[in-house]
């Protein structure tokens, strides 16, 4: 059975923000073209604060996951602060004293992840927002691992599941948060979150899939 | 960028280190260097009254800070929601053991911040209540007016509230009260030319220079239409006229009138408006019994202006006459 490791691999939280901090600019531009052009801004600053708490710290990929929700939601306000935070905390609660994480225990994770989001959002698969990424991606790695799919199997349907996801907000019209003011006009732009949240799962499967064991 | 600042990301830093000092008298930081206090708070025996909002709309919200108004203030960032933390931070200072009411407005990041903290009040003990405002008549049809933004009728909602929080009520009086206040208000902004996050460094919108946007909300949400631009004279009209069209106010009604330039309009401007928005106003039998005009609530620089329109019944006059001390005369 696969597995990778807990406590080795808190970097992948520093790969995660990594990559969002690389694309801070790209993430307010295209956040700008119907929003208020600070999604980028707003998770570089937040990815960047957990990034530099953990820089020195042998963190397990709970704690890492754990010090990411916290710092989101504690020193980063928004709509995303909240949202990301308790996606990361719960993400963090699920794997908190597991030696090794195997698919059962991601899928576990990812499911706690998303009904954080529920509990405090009231945004719908369709409604232009991260959910549009979040929710195909766990439902296509619950797809393969039903389908008798290995954990990196089930890895790749979600980074697959997580893009399809991201770019099927270009055809959405807004209907929550300050781009759903724009109703009509909001079509032919990926929606930020969406594509922010793509890019976390991608770091987290990329990460799971270089650390697989067994 | 034309603009005074040190660093684009330290802005809502550096603005409340300024405005703290400045008004060392009637407000103090918290624990919390994004969450403003009253010098008065928490006051023995009175319900707490607490706000919070995105930076960028000084002298809102931090400067409505103060006594028989809030007691207390999370500080977002420019255009963002405050964390939870400064949510729930506000509320502690706020609370005398009466009970503390958020009065904010109706936006996606502040309905997920004030519901986490307000959570995380109740395991402090802390009873909380809220009241949302939605009083930005453009932006959701008056069936959908649960989805309408909150925008300067916001000052009359917190004015009422801490006017009856001062006066002894319970946290449901001041809870009901401030409800009744933002029920009766009725807001419409007008956008002239768009408005600049430093950290982004470009407008976040853009208004063609000769044209108008009609519904414009605090922080550029498009409005119901962009036309040419037009006089003062019929932009008040117009102004007036969505207003009140909205709100089906009897011959007689008394009203506050609250003009709010957006940041980058001179005052004069606002002036002109009212000159126009005052006989409109009265030519439909209402009566103006309190005129505020000014920079209450803005957006950055945007250039334009919001009317807001407050019916009065006795409760509300006599609230609005109670003394409150904080940076801005009300």
């Amino acid at each position: 059975m696969q597995t990778f490791d807990n406590a080795s691999s808190g970097a992948i939280v520093l790969s995660m923000a990594k990559r969002i901090i690389e694309n801070r600019a790209y993430l307010s531009e295209i956040d700008g073209k119907i929003g208020d052009g600070d999604h980028g801004v707003n998770m570089a600053k937040g990815f960047g604060m957990a990034a530099e708490r953990l820089k020195d710290e042998d963190a397990s990929l709970a704690q890492a996951l754990d010090t990411l929700g916290t710092v989101l939601m504690t020193e980063i306000g928004g709509s995303m602060g909240p949202l990301y935070g308790v996606m990361f905390t719960e993400f963090a609660e699920v794997i908190e004293g597991a030696e090794k994480i195997d698919a059962a225990a991601f899928s576990r994770m990812l499911h706690a992840g998303l009904a954080g989001i529920r509990s405090i959002g009231s945004a719908e698969v369709g409604d232009k927002t991260l959910l549009d990424t979040l929710v195909p991606a766990v439902e296509a790695f619950d797809k393969a691992t039903g389908e008798g799919g290995s954990f990196a199997e089930a890895l790749q349907a979600l980074v697959a599941a997580a893009e399809a996801g991201r770019d099927s907000t270009i055809n959405l019209v807004a209907r929550i948060g300050r781009a759903s003011r724009l109703g009509e006009r909001s079509l032919g732009v990926l929606d930020a979150g969406a594509t922010s949240c793509a890019m976390i799962l991608g770091e987290l499967a990329v990460g799971a899939r270089q650390r697989m064991e067994g | 960028m034309q603009r005074f600042i040190n660093d684009p990301d330290l802005v809502v830093e550096d603005t409340v280190k300024g405005f703290v000092k400045a008004h060392s008298d009637i407000v103090r930081l918290a624990e919390n260097p994004r969450v403003v206090v009253s010098r008065d708070a928490p006051v023995a025996g009175k319900v707490g009254v607490v706000t919070g909002g995105g930076s960028g709309h000084e002298p809102a919200f931090i400067g409505y800070t103060g006594r028989n108004m809030l007691d207390a203030v999370a500080v977002g960032e420019l255009f963002s929601s405050p964390t939870a933390k400064s949510f729930h931070d506000a509320i502690k200072e706020a609370n005398s053991g009466k009970g503390v009411v958020v009065l904010y407005g109706n936006y996606a990041g502040d309905n997920m911040n004030v519901k986490m903290a307000t959570k995380l009040a109740a395991k402090d003990g802390i009873e909380v209540a809220t009241v949302v405002a939605n009083d930005d008549v453009c932006s959701a049809p008056p069936e959908e007016r649960g989805k309408r933004r909150g925008v300067a009728g916001e000052i009359f909602m917190w004015k009422i509230g801490g006017a009856k929080a001062a006066q002894g009520a319970s946290l449901e009086e001041v809870r009901a009260t401030a409800q009744k206040a933002i029920d009766s208000c009725r807001s419409i902004g007008v956008g002239l030319g768009p408005c600049t996050l430093p950290a982004v460094g470009h407008p976040n919108f853009q208004i063609e220079p000769g044209t108008m946007e009609v519904g414009i909300g605090h922080h550029g949400e498009p409005g119901v239409r962009v036309e040419p631009l037009k006089t003062a004279d019929a932009v008040a009209r117009d102004m007036v006229k969505i207003v009140l069209d909205d709100h089906d106010l009897p011959a007689g009604t008394e009203v506050a009138v609250l003009l709010s330039g957006l940041g980058a309009t001179p005052l004069n401007e606002l002036y002109i408006l009212h000159d126009t928005i005052e006989s409109e106003i009265s030519a439909r039998g209402l009566k103006i019994v309190k005129t505020w005009i000014g920079n209450y609530f803005t957006s950055l620089e945007m250039v334009g202006a919001t009317l807001t329109v407050m019916a009065l019944d006795d409760e509300l006059k006599t609230l609005l006459d109670v003394e409150a001390r904080c940076t801005i005369i009300l």
